[in-house]
């Protein structure tokens, strides 16, 4: 799968391990190579996967909370987080928090209903990598970023609001 | 008022740009109906019954005369000739063309003007008293507040997806005229006993399924913290609002679920982190916006003019009700806030037509300082006209059907468009005002009851305040009939309350002779002709209303 990195094209280098409700997080294997896991799989196997020599990440959903991993962001080279539906506005706080409060620099993603209009809003939040939803251009979607080239507020990459940055 | 500078601008004209590019992906059929929800919502374009309904911003319900000009023209040249102003002081058009709406969003950028976040889960257009800067019993012009508000909600990243609109209203008043009360945050600027100036924050208010008073989450805000405090609520309910269920989404539900003081624990503990950061209000910034609602160069010698007026007002018994029912107090000596009716009979409420709006605009650029104002309940005002200008106002606006001096009465009702317009309505609206035209034509009759407010919706989304009317009118669907239920005494002014259902609901016909019958009770059981009906019926509660509606029954 292509997805977008650092507003490039790239080829997704994780390996997912989701497993469903139903199935015990202890049964899993836990192949070789950087792994995403849901936050269940995480709980179940942290020591595991903080031993092995690969990237781990982990994949929360919009209601999961950041709580659960704040302890271990050392350890996760990437925090993806889910957009259920695009309404579901929830993991632009997460990235937000995560990147201003929780100083964490691995990769954080959106994965989920993720569409071209979200992407400067998800950009400023602190997300870097994008699974792109159905219907999704990815060279199209690569003019997404910075639609807008004044912003009023301070966001992950401007600490400043536009009345502290501008002589108005 | 608030003037563009080079940066506000150029959001307002690069949005217009992008929206444009998507009608034109949508009409070239590159994006399906679907996928093209999300961004005309965001934009403010609805699907209505008939067509598309556009929404306009009127930040804080203030116009210039230019302004109104290019409402008159979008009104005229890409609707059918009128616009309707709404409880939110916005304008909706009601028949434009999907491809039309490009060009109308350019020309709405010309003078300074949008459609951004007047629909979808965001912070809305942010609302405040029509009296802002000219009432005398204010403690500051909250205007440059709202406008802050505005900017710093306008495209903010974060707060784009909330779990529902969110609505923001200020006032600085002592008289509650902006409803704060029952919206999703209410700021009421303050002054404490040291004179330092600044906002009581009441959270979780709102009308809706489950109509909702606000709840005091802190007494006293300094205006520097306006932005990170608004964060910091914004971010909780971010979080933890209910995503699942759209009628639980409301913050006023979030604010239930936790009580309030888990409410405002979670609120303070976020802005406890913030508090001191960037979002912090600098002293240049609250001057730079202070200066765009200086006080204007009044006359002087405005106060001249009294004696020409009380003349009038002797000799001219219609202009003299116009001049006691249609104006109000002004802090300076010798000028009156005029209010133009838009509740005329037989037309529906809160509408004006492209030949009234262009008129409108150019006795506001004689008599008013070039401005004038919508209100929450859908009338407009000129806040600053000389005392001496007032008659030849008054029969300017009477030539124009503006002049029924009827506000704060019985006819001055709050009306959604209901079924006539709206795709979500169960029941007429405008036919119920009509009919209580029809019913109350004569104006003495109309001051002898004093004031009334009667507010209607055709749906449980309450656009109409019913909650908070003297008297409410919701539309329901019976059976494919439209009937409608009574509530009495809800008030969203400084005596706030929500209303009581009165009883089953009534046919179509009948609410006319309804509303008679609860202003004969009233009529009756007044102690004088100073006690208002809200007092009345507080004082002897609803049995006696009740019985005489439902006598026959
Ligand atoms: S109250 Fe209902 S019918 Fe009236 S405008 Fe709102 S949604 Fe439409």
């Amino acid at each position: 799968m292509q997805i977008i990195k650092d507003q490039k094209i790239v080829d997704d280098r994780w390996t997912r391990v989701l497993p469903d409700e139903e199935t015990d997080p202890e049964d899993v294997e836990l192949k070789p190579g950087p792994l995403l896991v849901s936050l269940a799989v995480w709980k179940a196997r942290r020591d595991e996967l903080v031993e092995r020599d690969d990237d781990a990440g982990v994949l929360l959903r919009a209601d999961e909370l950041l709580d659960e991993l704040l302890d271990d962001l050392e350890h996760l080279a990437l925090i993806a987080l889910d957009f259920p539906y695009f309404r579901d506005g929830r993991s632009y706080s997460k990235a937000r928090l995560l990147r201003e409060r929780h100083e964490f620099d691995g990769e954080i993603r959106a994965v989920g209903d993720v569409h071209h209009d979200q992407l400067t809003f998800m950009h400023r939040c602190g997300f870097d990598a994008y699974e792109p939803a159905e219907f999704f251009d990815l060279q199209d979607a690569l003019d997404a970023f910075d639609k807008y080239s004044v912003k009023y507020q301070p966001d992950v990459h401007e600490k400043n609001p536009l009345f502290r940055r501008a002589k108005r | 008022m608030y003037a563009y500078d080079e940066y506000d601008e150029q959001i307002v004209r690069e949005r217009a740009a992008q929206f444009k590019d998507q009608v034109r992906r949508r009409v070239a059929g590159k994006l399906t109906e679907e996928q093209f929800v999300p961004l005309r919502l965001m934009n403010g374009l609805y699907k209505q019954r008939h067509a598309y309904m556009l929404r306009v911003a009127v930040p804080y319900g203030l116009l210039s005369s230019d302004q109104m000009r290019c409402l008159a023209h979008i009104a005229r040249d890409y609707d059918r000739g009128y616009g309707h102003f709404t409880t939110r002081q916005n304008i909706q058009y009601n028949w434009p063309e999907l491809k039309d709406v490009p060009n109308i969003l350019d020309d709405l950028a010309d003078v300074e003007m949008h459609a951004i976040q007047t629909s979808g889960n965001c912070v809305r257009n942010v609302t405040t008293d029509h009296l802002a800067g000219v009432a005398p019993d204010e403690i500051e012009d909250p205007r440059p507040y709202c406008e802050i508000m505005r900017q710093w909600s306008t495209f903010h990243p974060e707060f784009t997806y909330l779990p529902r609109k969110f609505k923001i209203a200020f006032t600085g008043a002592k008289q509650e005229r902006a409803a704060v009360i029952v919206h999703d945050i209410g700021f009421r600027i303050v002054e404490k006993e040291d004179g330092e100036v600044g906002f009581s924050v009441i959270v979780g208010g709102g009308l809706g399924r489950t109509p909702v008073l606000g709840k005091t989450i802190r007494d006293f805000l300094p205006k520097k913290h306006l932005l990170s405090y608004t964060e910091a609520i914004l971010r909780v309910y971010n979080q933890f609002g209910d995503r699942d269920n759209k009628y639980k989404a409301r913050i006023k539900i979030l604010v239930k679920t936790l009580g309030v003081d888990e409410f405002r624990r979670r609120v303070e503990e976020e802005w406890a982190r913030i508090k001191n950061g960037t979002l912090t209000l600098t002293d240049e910034e609250i001057e730079r916006v202070k200066g765009h609602f200086a006080s204007p160069e009044y006359n002087r010698d405005a106060a001249d003019g009294r004696a020409s007026i009380d003349d009038k007002l002797a000799s001219d018994p219609q202009f003299k009700l116009w001049y006691e029912h249609n104006t109000d107090d002004h802090r300076v000596d010798g000028y009156r806030a005029v209010y133009l009716s838009l509740k005329t009979p037989d037309v529906p409420p809160g509408d004006a037509t492209a030949d009234q709006m262009d008129a409108i605009a150019d006795l506001a650029e004689q008599y008013s300082l070039d401005e004038l104002r919508v209100t929450h309940e859908q009338n407009l005002v000129f806040a600053d006209v000389e005392v001496g200008d007032l008659y030849e106002l008054w029969q300017k606006l009477d030539e124009l059907d503006l002049a029924t001096a009827n506000i704060g009465k019985l006819t001055d009702m709050i009306c959604c468009p209901g079924f006539d317009y709206c795709a979500l309505a169960n029941a007429a609206s405008i036919p119920i005002a009509r009919q209580l035209n029809a019913k109350f034509d004569e104006l003495d009759y109309l001051y002898d009851l004093g004031e009334l407010k009667i507010k209607m919706s055709g749906c449980i989304n309450a656009c109409g305040h019913h909650h908070v009317g003297h008297i409410g009118i919701l539309g329901i669907d019976k059976r494919g009939e439209d009937w409608y239920q009574i509530m009495l005494g809800g008030s969203a002014e400084n005596d706030a309350s929500l209303g009581q259902w009165l009883g089953p609901a009534i046919a179509k016909e009948d609410v006319s002779d309804a509303v008679e019958k609860l202003v004969e009770v009233y009529l009756e059981k007044r102690r004088d002709s100073d006690e208002p009906f809200l007092k009345t019926l507080r004082r002897v509660g609803q049995e006696p209303f009740k019985e005489r509606v439902y006598a026959d029954n």
